[in-house]
């Protein structure tokens, strides 16, 4: 029996510790509000933050709710394996963006990923992905205040009304006053906030269960119990040789091809909205420090959400994570009878158990702060994708500056009005949002491949390029759509047009739907590219390696240098990957 | 330094964090027993996260302190 989440009441310490947080946030947006003279000012914060500011950013826009609430779900669900995500997944392709791919984005001057696009490529590639892009930042904002605002109604009882609104508010605020300098100041204070809120909950959380062998032990005990091998939750290597002897369901080439390869590479090193804080740091240097100062802590972050996740699936002797509630108001039970556990509130949960006033209002603070710098990130990239790439491409030319600069803030107040209306629908129509985050994952996971050999190959060509991509995206739809996972039935999970395979488990499917797009992209850009006339070679330089000096570092001292900062993090990586094997 | 408009980041996350570790110290100090939580035996967790809290915060404010504006 799965016990329930007994709602704590909040007293007016937590209500102040939230109060204070929310007025150091405007007051930062307040505090800058005459800086934005410019639209560079406004969209790149005139390039001129240092490199630990936007590192710090780099890594905080991508901590949405997605990441801690989704993180600490998967740890319940997959353990330690779920490190991944970060050791295979996030950390290798944040090196590679520092190292190798900073100099075209930053030196080709280019404003944003779509910008470098058409410089490197022609109008229709930036077309198609700047139109992608702007469309999928206001859904998965939406997607995220939905989210949000069905938790905090679980936890705390506010409206959802009212948890939608208010943060949509500050939000908005926010970056209508300082623009990408307000939300990436923010961005690092809640780096701070999310750290030091939830770096106590797993202290006390492994002080309760008697500290890390307490929690193995006890995690063999449960992964024995449910017919899983012993060191299911605790290891993250073993059991990768097939994809029946792990609890992600995929083998290791599909996780290391899929997740490893084009699914993190594809999101950390093209998504612009990771990529805009780095261009905003002040020099060359900065720019590819960015991702590598950020890969540092990107390394820990599972200790701080995963292992919440764990925690709480042994905490007590049989876990605090609540039942999914079934169709008849009962604990909702699976096709063997057993209790389906609703592993997104494993995470707040913890808060909700281990935190005693005061601390709880610092935990939910946390939260709240990884809602709304998510919210924030996804908001810039859109208002500067929407107001260079869209609106002064072909709506107005010769804008002036101060005019992209209004329409940049009224981008603003629209994108956010229409998170809002999509944080609406996903409530009222739960199967469209999923169709459309399934449409997005067709449109992404073929990209990497175009930046690659944009990048890296001189003879690649706009054509190449834009049919790679479309037929990436196609061959991505066939691949699911001819695929399922095991136990579902064709619809949403794959199999429209008919099931060709079943793979174990949704996160393989996923992979190997990625391998294909990506695999298509590469083949289709190279041999179209080698039917069409190549672009000369003097339009290219600064935009491929073969054509750009190499960036020589000027860093006074060697720990600055992104070589060595690239090496220290592999050689961590390895340790870590070896010691949680 | 245009766009920040001579505001160093590391004022307000030290201002945040010092206010935050001084409810939390004096809020934890006043009422230790105060735990709603179903687990904890860190019923002082209020105090000593608190002053963690303040010591950071402090730390932040001095690292923000010696840096003249750039010109």
């Amino acid at each position: 029996m799965a016990p329930s989440l007994s709602p704590v009441g909040l007293r007016w310490i937590d209500y102040t510790i939230i109060g204070v947080y929310f007025l150091f946030v405007l007051g930062i947006g307040w505090r800058l509000r005459r800086a934005m003279k410019t639209s560079t000012d406004f969209f790149l914060s005139g390039r001129s933050l240092p490199a630990w500011i936007t590192g710090l950013a780099f890594l905080s826009a991508n901590l949405g709710a997605q990441e801690v609430i989704g993180m600490g779900a998967s740890g319940a669900k997959y353990g330690i394996s779920t490190s991944h995500f970060y050791w295979i997944g996030a950390v290798p392709a944040m090196l590679f963006v520092g190292l190798f791919m900073m100099p075209f984005y930053y030196g080709s001057r280019a404003r944003s990923v779509p910008e470098y696009l058409r410089l490197r490529f022609d109008e229709k590639t930036r077309a198609f992905n700047a139109v992608s892009f702007a469309v999928m930042t206001v859904f998965s904002s939406g997607v995220s205040m939905y989210a949000m605002g069905e938790l905090m109604h679980l936890l705390l009882g506010w409206s959802f009304n009212f948890s939608v609104l208010m943060s949509a508010a500050i939000v908005l605020s926010y970056i209508l006053l300082g623009g990408l300098t307000s939300a990436i100041y923010n961005e690092v204070l809640q780096f701070f906030l999310i750290v030091f809120g939830f770096a106590p909950l797993v202290i006390v959380g492994l002080n309760e269960v008697g500290g890390w062998s307490g929690l193995t032990a006890k995690l063999t005990a449960l992964a024995v119990s449910q017919g899983h091998s012993a060191d299911a939750y605790t290891h993250a290597w073993r059991g990768m040789g097939a994809p029946e002897h792990n609890l992600i369901g995929v083998e290791w080439f599909g996780l290391v091809m899929g997740l490893g390869f084009v699914l993190s590479f594809g999101y950390w090193c093209t998504d612009f909205l990771v990529v805009q804080r780095a261009m905003a740091a002040d020099s060359m240097e900065a720019a590819r420090r960015t991702p590598l100062i950020a890969a540092v802590p990107k390394m820990v972050f599972p200790f701080l959400v995963i292992l919440p996740g764990m925690i709480a699936l042994v905490i007590g002797g049989s876990g605090i994570i609540p039942a999914k509630v079934g169709p008849g108001g009962g604990p909702l039970l699976n096709a063997a009878g057993k209790v389906v556990l609703d592993y997104d509130l494993a995470t707040p949960s913890m808060l909700m158990h281990l935190f005693p006033n005061g601390m709880l209002g610092l935990g939910l603070a946390a939260l709240l702060a990884s809602f709304m710098s998510g919210m924030a990130g996804n908001v810039t990239a859109f208002n500067t994708v929407w107001t260079y790439d869209l609106y002064q491409a072909y709506v107005r030319k010769d804008a002036s500056d101060e005019h992209l600069l209004w329409i940049g803030r009224a981008a603003t107040v629209v994108g956010i009005l229409l998170a809002i209306a999509a944080a609406y629908v996903a409530a009222a129509f739960n199967n469209i949002m999923e169709l459309l985050q399934l449409v997005f994952a067709f449109v992404n996971a073929p990209l990497f491949a175009t930046f690659f050999l944009g990048m890296f190959w001189r003879r690649t060509t706009g054509h190449g390029a834009f049919f790679g991509l479309l037929s990436g995206t196609l061959a991505a739809a066939v691949h699911h759509g001819l695929t399922l996972p095991a136990g579902s039935v064709p619809g949403i999970k794959g199999g429209y047009f008919g099931v060709l395979q079943t793979f174990p488990s949704e996160l393989g499917q996923t992979f190997w739907t990625a391998i294909f797009a990506w695999t298509t992209c590469f083949v289709v850009t190279i041999v179209v590219s080698l039917l069409t006339r190549p672009r000369p070679d003097e339009e290219l330089r600064g935009l491929v390696y073969a054509l750009t000096p190499r960036p020589v570092s000027t860093a006074r001292s060697f720990y600055e240098r992104p070589a060595f900062l690239g090496a220290l993090t592999v050689a961590l990586l390895l340790a870590l990957n070896l010691l949680f094997a | 330094m245009s766009a920040t408009g001579d505001l160093d980041v590391r004022v307000p996350i030290g201002g945040l964090f010092v206010l935050l570790g001084i409810l939390l110290t004096v809020y934890g100090y006043l009422s230790p027993a105060t735990t709603a939580a179903a687990f904890t035996r860190n019923g002082q967790i209020n105090l000593w996260w608190g002053l963690v809290m303040l010591v950071f915060g402090v730390l932040m404010l001095l690292l923000a302190r010696p840096r003249r504006p750039a010109v």
